[in-house]
């Protein structure tokens, strides 16, 4: 992760975050447009749960891993406190790993 | 009431910030790498995102890319609720970093504009100091942990993702879509740098309905 990297996405945030309060008197977004933006974000955040917890980038990742993000999600889904939901996950992949399971 | 919800959030928020210094640390980036992203960028889920990408070998393009492709949502936030930053141009400029999803609902379920500007305004700041604390903290105690996969600390970022997710998933429409943008981005890993099947995902919305038919906007707004 260069610095350059970081720079970047942070101006280009900043610009998305000040543009909306200065365009807020000139354009008016149709519900429907936010509601694609919307869930464009959960999109791409679950499809990021489901390569990191599925694949090590290439391939299958290992039981052992996608045993313990579906123990967190159950967890959440449970409505445990998120930090319990990350315990739990990591502590199952730990704990089979250390038990053999790849 | 409204500081207690606050500091509730604000709790929440230095939890995921430890985990996400931990984690950045753990992926082998220098301690001082979450913390610059956590003050600069200020936006959770690109954070992890971009971390994650880069950590799964994919480049700094497409974490970029990712990052900015997520916060796009803030550009309809702002439009939102702009006027409550204020006027100024400071206010518009410090305001403008802290809109977050946090500050974003805290204002929104405010009736009255002067509290809506006091609860965007606490939250905005209560989070900025909560969550930067917890990445510093992270990071430091994140460097003496080690090996992450040890300690099952790859399970935790996506469980910390999809637990942050699972609230906008009980949508069905929007369940629909991320299911469908998930089992391309799976389909498509074996064969495409990392970070882009992640991208690849937002065909998903193709299959996204969104609630009701929107009349044409009035021209006269």
């Amino acid at each position: 992760m260069p610095v350059t990297a970081v720079l970047i996405l942070a101006a280009g945030t900043f610009a998305i975050r000040l543009a909306g309060p200065l365009l807020r008197d000139r354009v008016t977004l149709p519900e429907k447009v936010r509601e694609l933006m919307s869930a464009s974000a959960t999109v791409l955040l679950f499809a990021l749960v489901a390569v990191s917890a599925l694949t090590n980038g290439k391939q299958f990742g290992g039981w052992a891993l996608a045993i313990g993000v579906a123990v967190g999600g159950l967890a959440a889904w449970r409505k445990l406190p998120f930090v319990a939901v990350i315990v739990l996950a990591a502590v199952t992949t730990a704990g089979l790993r250390l038990a053999g399971v790849a | 009431m409204l500081l207690r919800d606050v500091a509730a959030v604000a709790l929440g928020a230095a939890v995921t910030g430890a985990s996400f210094g931990a984690i950045s640390v753990g992926s082998g980036l220098p301690w001082w790498m979450p913390v610059l992203m956590s003050l600069l960028i200020f936006a959770g889920g690109s954070q992890f995102m971009a971390v994650g990408i880069v950590a799964a070998g994919g480049s700094p393009a497409a974490a970029v890319l990712a990052g900015l492709v997520l916060n796009a949502r803030h550009l309809p936030f702002g439009l939102a609720i702009g006027d409550v930053l204020g006027k100024s141009p400071l206010a518009r400029i410090v305001g403008s970093h802290l809109l977050i999803d946090e500050s974003t609902a805290f204002a929104m379920s405010q009736k009255d504009p002067a509290r809506a500007r006091a609860a965007y305004w606490a939250c905005g700041v209560a989070l900025f100091f909560s969550w930067n604390t917890g990445v510093l903290i992270g990071a430091l105690v994140g460097q003496a942990i080690g090996d992450p996969m040890t300690f099952g600390l790859d399970a935790a970022f996506p469980a910390a993702l999809l637990a942050l997710t699972l609230p906008a998933l009980k949508d069905k429409s929007t369940r629909n879509a991320a299911l469908t943008g998930g089992a391309i981005a799976l389909a498509t890993t074996p064969f495409l740098p990392a970070g882009v099947p992640v991208l690849l995902a937002l065909a998903g919305l193709f299959v996204f309905k969104t609630k009701k038919e929107e009349p044409c906007p009035s021209p006269q707004s």
